[in-house]
Formats: structure tokens, C-alpha cells, sequence
């Protein structure tokens, strides 16, 4: 107990202790920019994906190709890859910037399937009246389709994003400075592995769990809306 | 951009990406069956269990959830030799993996224990099915077709996340690649061969899944 206690006080020093709440921001950083680049490139993709005209051909074909190919790479290559093109064609790109760039293609890739089996949950007739109507493509996304696919969207989107805080501990292993970086420093330091992980682990948790609660409670209050159309 | 790919001298380590490849996989259908397991146990708990055993497989799923599986398995490699117990990498990776998909397999197979309605009990009682026939003929079944689809996906997630273990010094597809990388300085070439060997890879299982799943279970599986 002594030693505990002990260990309490080494790991709550006013030092290190800065050290920490430096690797949470970093972590919690990461997170909100990673979704923030991810949803808007993946609504892109998704946009790019569905044009159906001649001369958009090209880019609908990278689309899929983008979307179909890094969903089968590890999230961990994706880091290397990133790196090491980055390094070979950027001089002195920063590990941040690398950090950001990998989190962002996996973020994409995973919120491009979840927005566009949302926008493909909509009604077909929706959209052939809003055709009717004369809606341009873009006004019929904005104006018929997204607000009708946005309680489909949104439970997995978030589910996505709550698994995003924990997906990021793996861009420590280039060295970024995050929560799981920390952790391993701490017990190169010297420190209890068992206890410097126990409480990475539970700050992890803290951070993790009152997403997934707020989540679950989103889920509830949108369904009842989904049930009402269909 | 001056950099002159030379994916010749990746595409020439080929056969010895292989062994890694094989490693992945044997990583992941370990830790898959094992946390099919243990998460089927916990599923049973939580949906048939007492207060205390529905109390405790809901803490474990909870906290297994929620915190990253990297620092599970850091716990394990680098924590547990604190108090005398010391594991190979291997088996570190292994263990934690089985752990954190016990957790996520428990919430699928919950769902399909959920999904089997009293009536269709009802309806096999009417036509003279005893109770292991039902079980064997109208739970099993319905269970194993309700779930199947999200049991493949997750093996697919599971292959990709066992690239992990590199990180522990384990030589699965990333962590031979990185050090046969390490000879030449080809990083960017080696992994580019090794992230279209886990394309590959991942596409032959989902494919065998999906027609295992229509075969066996008559369920829809998307293909690719």
C-alpha cells in the first residue's frame, strides 16, 4: 500500500503531471482534428462516388479505388506509408503533420462507407421528385437527402468517432507525443508498467466512456424519428 | 519530388514476406476463436446470468471497450512482469487480442441471443420439437444466421489489427517488413508490397467468408 501511494505521489508531481495533460490534449487533438478532416474529405469521396456523368468518370473510379484499397490496409501501415512518403517528399515534415495526415485517410476511408450508406438509406422516389422538381444535384444533397439521412448517419458516425480516440494511441509508434507514448515513457523512466498503464488505461477510459454513454443516448432519441418513415 | 522508387528490390523479398503473412494469420484466428469463446461465455452471462455474473461480464466488456487495445497489451508485455509473470511477445499479443475481441464479440452475439423471439419457441413446441430440437433447429440456427455477418466483418477488422504486434517485436507481415526494410532503407517500397499484401489478403478472406456464409448459413454476405 505504501508503495502505491508512493507511486500516486511520483505520478501526480506537478512536473510530470503537465507532462500528462500535454499527452491528453495532444491525444484529444488529434481525435477532433482527425474527425473534423475526416468527415468533410469522406463527404468528398462519397459525392465523388456518386456522380454518375461521363466526365466524372475518372474520379468516381479513384474514389472507389481510394475507399476500397485502405480499408484493407492496418491502420499501422497506413502510418508508415504516410511517413515514409512523407519524409521522401517533404523536407522535414513533422511528426504531428504525419500524424494528422495518416488519422485523417483512416478517417475518411471509414466515414465514406458510413455517410454513404446513409445517403443510400434515403427513398428513391425522394430523389426523382427533387429531379422533377428540377433540383440540381447538389441542391437535391443538401436540401432532400442529407437532412433525411442524418439520423442514419449519426449513431455510427459517432460510434466511429468514440473508437477514434482509442485508434490514435497506435501514432505513438512514430514517436508522436500522445497518451500512449507517455505511458511507455513513464516506465522507461522507471515506473511500475503495471501501474503506469493501469492508470493510462483509466485515463483512457475517462475519456472513452462518457462519449460512448452520450452516444448511446443519441441513438435512442434519433430512433424513434427513423421508425416514423419508414 | 527526387525520390526513385525502386520497387524491385521489395518485390525481390517476396517469399520471405510470406512466413510474416502466415504469422498474421495465425494471430488472428488464435485470438479470433479464443475470443469467440470467452465473449460467447460472456454473452451468455450477461443475457441468462444472476445480478453479480450480468454485473461482472458488463464491467468487463465495458472497460475492455473503451480503452485501447495498444495499452491492454502493453499492460500485459510490460506490466504483469512487476508481479512475476512474464510472457513472450507472441503470447502477449495473443492474450491481449483474445481479451479486447471477447468484449466486441459478446455485444454481436448478445444481439443475436436477443433476436430470438418467444413465439418461434412456441411455434416448434406446437409442432412436437423437443427441447434439444429446438435448440438444435430454430435457436442455433436463426442465432448463427442473425450474427454471422457481423463475425465476418470483425474477422476481417481483427487480421488487420494484428499488425500490432509488430510494435512488440513480434515478426508478423509489418514487423518483417519493417526489418527487411532496415537492410536496404526501401521502407516506402516494402510497404507498399506489404500494404497490397494485406489488400490480398483481406480480400481472400472476405470472399471465403461471404461464401461460407451464403453456403452454410443462407445469409447475404457482401462479397468484396
Amino acid at each position: 500500500m505504501d508503495r502505491f501511494i508512493s507511486l500516486l505521489i511520483t505520478f501526480f508531481r506537478p512536473e510530470t503531471l503537465g507532462l500528462l495533460f500535454q499527452a491528453i490534449g495532444l491525444t484529444i487533438a488529434l481525435t477532433v482534428i482527425g474527425c473534423v478532416a475526416g468527415f468533410i474529405c469522406a463527404f468528398a469521396v462519397v459525392y465523388a462516388r456518386q456522380s454518375r456523368s461521363w466526365p466524372a468518370l475518372p474520379l468516381r473510379i479513384a474514389a472507389i479505388l481510394f475507399v476500397e484499397l485502405f480499408r484493407r490496409i492496418p491502420f499501422l501501415v497506413i502510418i508508415y506509408l504516410v511517413l515514409f512518403f512523407l519524409a521522401a517528399i517533404v523536407k522535414g515534415a513533422s511528426l504531428f503533420i504525419i500524424a494528422v495526415v495518416a488519422i485523417s485517410i483512416y478517417a475518411t476511408v471509414y466515414l465514406s462507407e458510413i455517410i454513404r450508406t446513409g445517403l443510400e438509406s434515403v427513398p428513391r422516389q425522394q430523389i426523382e421528385a427533387a429531379q422533377a422538381m428540377n433540383f440540381s444535384r447538389w441542391q437535391t444533397l443538401i436540401n432532400v437527402i442529407v437532412p433525411q439521412s442524418w439520423p442514419v448517419v449519426l449513431p455510427p458516425a459517432f460510434a466511429f468517432m468514440v473508437a477514434f480516440v482509442k485508434d490514435t494511441s497506435l501514432v505513438s509508434q512514430i514517436g508522436v507525443f500522445e497518451l500512449a507514448f507517455r505511458g511507455r515513457e513513464l516506465v522507461n523512466q522507471g515506473m511500475s508498467g503495471l501501474f503506469a498503464f493501469g492508470m493510462i488505461s483509466l485515463i483512457y477510459f475517462l475519456l472513452s466512456y462518457p462519449l460512448t454513454r452520450l452516444g448511446r443516448r443519441l441513438e435512442k432519441r434519433l430512433a424513434p424519428s427513423r421508425n416514423q418513415r419508414s | 519530388m527526387n525520390y526513385t522508387f525502386q520497387f524491385g528490390v521489395a518485390l525481390d523479398r517476396l517469399p520471405d514476406l510470406i512466413p510474416g503473412a502466415w504469422l498474421s494469420l495465425e494471430i488472428a484466428l488464435l485470438s479470433f476463436w479464443g475470443g469467440a469463446l470467452l465473449g460467447l461465455l460472456l454473452a451468455s452471462f450477461k443475457t441468462y446470468g444472476g445480478p453479480v455474473t450480468r454485473r461482472l461480464a458488463d464491467v468487463y466488456v465495458t472497460f475492455f471497450t473503451n480503452t485501447p487495445a495498444l495499452i491492454q497489451i502493453y499492460f500485459i508485455f510490460w506490466g504483469l512482469p512487476d508481479v512475476g509473470i512474464v510472457l513472450s511477445a507472441f503470447t502477449s499479443v495473443v492474450i491481449g487480442l483474445t481479451l479486447n475481441t471477447a468484449a466486441y464479440l459478446c455485444e454481436i452475439m448478445r444481439g443475436g441471443f436477443l433476436s430470438v423471439r418467444n413465439t418461434e419457441m412456441e411455434a416448434a413446441a406446437a409442432l412436437g420439437f423437443s427441447r434439444w430440437q429446438q435448440i438444435r433447429y430454430v435457436i442455433v440456427p436463426h442465432i448463427a444466421k442473425t450474427i454471422y455477418p457481423a463475425l465476418a466483418n470483425y474477422a476481417v477488422v481483427l487480421t488487420l489489427g494484428t499488425s500490432m504486434a509488430m510494435i512488440f517485436g513480434v515478426e508478423e507481415l509489418t514487423g518483417r517488413a519493417f526489418n527487411l526494410a532496415s537492410e536496404n532503407y526501401r521502407h516506402l517500397e516494402m510497404f507498399t508490397v506489404v500494404a497490397g499484401l494485406y489488400v490480398v489478403l483481406t480480400l481472400i478472406a472476405s470472399l471465403a467468408l461471404a461464401l461460407v456464409g451464403r453456403k452454410v448459413f443462407r445469409v447475404k454476405v457482401r462479397l468484396i
